[in-house]
């Protein structure tokens, strides 16, 4: 059987698309040890991870305060109207506080941390190897990849789970503003349903875990394409998207996995 | 001929199956100003960063006193490029250090110098390069020719042996061109350093330097001190230094015949 | 920015992050309200769990006094095995009777312990001797439906004669 010309082309490069990913992943996931690998810098120069965390991490907080408000609202709004057709409205608190902790703090943060702080790094660790910064200090014999990008791994690392937290802190807050203080709903049986609700092994605890595995996912990919990227304008730019693309896919893939395994039902 | 600092003898190096350079051979002499020119694409930057270690050649070898290159192992090679030092095109300095701090850079990563010592030094430095009172500033407040002498400063800074220069001549004004081809000649001198500068600037370049290197096509198409150079009658050269429009180097990039190409042949397409 | 400012901010973020997670943990959460330090285990069989789920509360008078911690399944006597931790400053006698409640109709789940009258105390790993396994819905019809016509069988024949 001989096939066109076209499809044996097409299926041609639908394998050399599938090969190059696959190679990719092994130079990334590569690059990731050498991170880890190379983090003595890191935490001997700890002024190096402080200032990063200052850029990933205090320069996120706004967008996740207010991000964080306004789901926590949202929820409250939503969930009032869904369970006051079953009588249940008091159940609202649970409702806010299952949802954040469980599933929306750890993704909506993540997603935004991957957007505004994933995807700073890669423009600046991009930007670095573009302007041949980082020819220049291996030149130096500066190694980048411990001076440069071990420090920017470990910053997200340790700010992912402070931002999630505070997310699904105020988000709480922001149920509570909405069906206590804005709709009615019983103070006291808003806190006591929530907290006979929510375990802390069960439900925060597993939302920490999952925080901190997608703060190691996305910042790794955020400092990975910066370093791969291409050293032109386009080249930073298309490592940008891809940042924001390919970490959205990996926080909600995992979610799936993390959640598969975590919350499989009591007893 | 151990007074060359740079030894390079048959050396080849491709980019996967396209061949960049082809058996050079270069003796570079210590204290001394050269130059290798040549078209754009022809190899030049590859040639410094095979000199300084950052890409491995194919065959053939570099030899940086005395040792090669490419046979060190990771902490020879870092031993060796704390005795080398590279300009780079645009001076690629730290953008988020400030000037002082990037001149400052290499002695607090690879010395224990105190700090009151090493403030010394850096305003030192800059004062060599004229910069002295522009120590607070940041890149991104600086004009093109002054951060290529901040580049400058930060590539003296712990007394290399050897500096390349990657086009240093590019894109700065007349007065500035003056003051960076003087800065080269005076710092190769007083400090007894070589200097290597890539570069296809013919009339800044061919004032300051002691020899010359012509590569085309990805190897070594002439080469002599610069009166040898300005009186050659080799093609190339000749093109070059005098800036003819076509010559070795042609004007059309390869293309079909002109009437082909405008359907005045050959009936109709 | 200068060096100092930018570690102010840094650290107020730090201490910021965690105590989001305090407080999510203590008033969002019951990590406060559990401890598991101060307790003593007891365990007791049932026929029956129905829908009694690990973690659930153990409640004496509607008052939480512990927790269900492993529920498993006995196969020397077949039966439903549930281990429960109690907090120690609560003390029952040795013939307390265990049931399954429910909370309101459709609840969830939960242990009520009634207290006998034996002066002994139940101690760290003793057994529950008294258990009501829970009610489960289909049978408590079953046997609705079963009086129901059994009634109306004799009603019947107390007519005919």
């Amino acid at each position: 059987m001989v096939l066109p010309k076209r499809i044996v082309a097409g299926i041609q490069s639908v394998g050399h698309r599938v090969i190059d990913s696959i190679w990719r992943l092994g130079y990334a996931s590569r690059f990731f040890l050498l991170t880890l690998i190379k983090s003595g810098t890191s935490l001997r120069r700890f002024t190096l991870v402080i200032r990063e965390l200052y850029f990933t991490g205090v320069q996120s907080l706004i967008i996740i305060l207010m991000s964080g408000l306004f789901v926590g609202m949202v929820l409250g709004l939503q969930g009032f109207e869904t369970l006051q057709r079953y009588g249940a409205e008091s159940a609202v608190g649970t409702m806010v506080a299952l949802s954040l902790l469980r599933e929306l703090g750890p993704v909506v943060s993540a997603l935004l941390f991957a957007s505004r702080a994933g995807s700073a790094m890669t423009a600046e660790i991009g930007l670095m190897k573009a302007t041949e910064q980082l020819a220049a200090m291996e030149m130096m014999a500066v190694d980048p990849i411990a001076r440069v990008v071990a420090p920017r791994f470990w910053a997200g690392v340790i700010s992912m789970p402070l931002l999630a937290a505070l997310f699904s802190a105020i988000g709480v807050y922001g149920g509570y503003l909405v069906a206590v203080i804005l709709i009615g709903v019983d103070e006291g049986s808003f806190w006591s349903q929530m907290q006979n609700a929510v375990d802390f092994h069960y439900d925060v605890v597993n939302g920490i875990i999952k925080t901190c595995v997608f703060g190691i996912a996305v910042t790794a990919i955020a400092v990975f394409e910066g370093y791969d990227a291409a050293p032109t304008a386009e080249g930073v730019s298309g490592a940008t998207t891809r940042t924001v693309v390919t970490s959205s896919l990996a926080i909600l893939g995992l979610d799936f996995i993390l959640t598969s395994f975590m919350f499989r039902g009591m007893g | 001929m151990s007074e060359s600092l740079i030894e390079i003898e048959g050396l080849n190096f491709s980019y996967g199956q396209r061949p960049v350079l082809k058996g050079i051979d270069m003796m570079m002499g210590r204290g001394k100003v050269i130059a290798i020119m040549g078209g754009s694409g022809s190899g030049k930057t590859t040639l410094l960063r095979l000199i300084g270690g950052a890409v491995r050649p194919t065959s053939g070898y570099v030899k940086v006193a005395g040792e090669v290159v490419h046979k060190l192992k990771r902490d020879e090679l870092f031993r060796m490029r704390r005795k080398m030092s590279m300009l780079f095109q645009f001076g690629a300095l730290f953008t988020d250090l400030s000037v002082f701090d990037n001149v400052a850079f290499q002695m607090r990563e690879h010395t224990d110098l105190p700090e009151s010592m090493i403030r010394d030094l850096v305003l030192m430095k800059l004062q060599a390069v004229g910069l002295r009172g522009a120590h607070e500033l940041m890149p991104g407040q600086l004009s093109g020719g002054m951060a290529r002498r901040v580049a400058l400063a930060r590539s003296i800074a712990l007394d290399p042996l050897l500096i390349m220069y990657d086009e240093p001549f590019t894109g700065l004004d007349p007065i500035s061109l003056t003051v960076i081809g003087n800065l080269i000649r005076r710092l190769t001198d007083t400090l007894g350093m070589t200097s290597i500068i890539v570069t296809h600037d013919v009339q800044e370049s061919l004032k300051i330097v002691d020899y010359v290197y012509f590569i085309a096509d990805g190897v070594i198409a002439a080469h002599g001190t610069p009166d040898e150079v300005r009186r050659s009658v080799a093609p190339f050269v000749h093109q070059f230094v005098h800036g003819e429009e076509d010559g070795p180097v042609s004007f059309h990039y390869p293309a079909r015949p002109y009437a082909q190409d405008l359907k005045l042949e050959g009936g109709f397409a | 920015m200068q060096r100092a400012t930018m570690d102010l901010w840094v650290g107020l973020f730090v201490m910021a992050g965690i105590g989001a997670l305090l407080v999510l943990a203590l008033k969002v959460g019951n990590l406060g309200t559990y401890s598991a330090s101060d307790s003593y285990q007891v365990t007791g069989n049932f026929e029956n769990i129905g829908g009694l789920k690990v973690r659930a509360p153990v409640k004496s008078a509607g008052v939480v006094v512990g927790r269900v911690t492993d529920i498993q399944f006995s196969t020397e006597t077949y039966d439903a095995l549930v281990i429960m931790n109690i907090d120690s400053r609560y003390k029952f006698p040795k013939d307390t009777f265990a049931s399954i409640l429910t909370s309101g109709l459709i609840g969830e789940q939960y242990i009520g312990l009634a207290a006998g009258g034996d002066e002994a105390a139940l101690k760290d790993g003793d057994t529950i001797m008294k258990t009501n396994s829970a009610l489960v819905l289909e049978e408590m019809i079953g046997k609705f439906l079963f009086n129901k016509a059994s009634e109306g069988s004799s009603s019947e024949n107390s007519d005919k004669n």
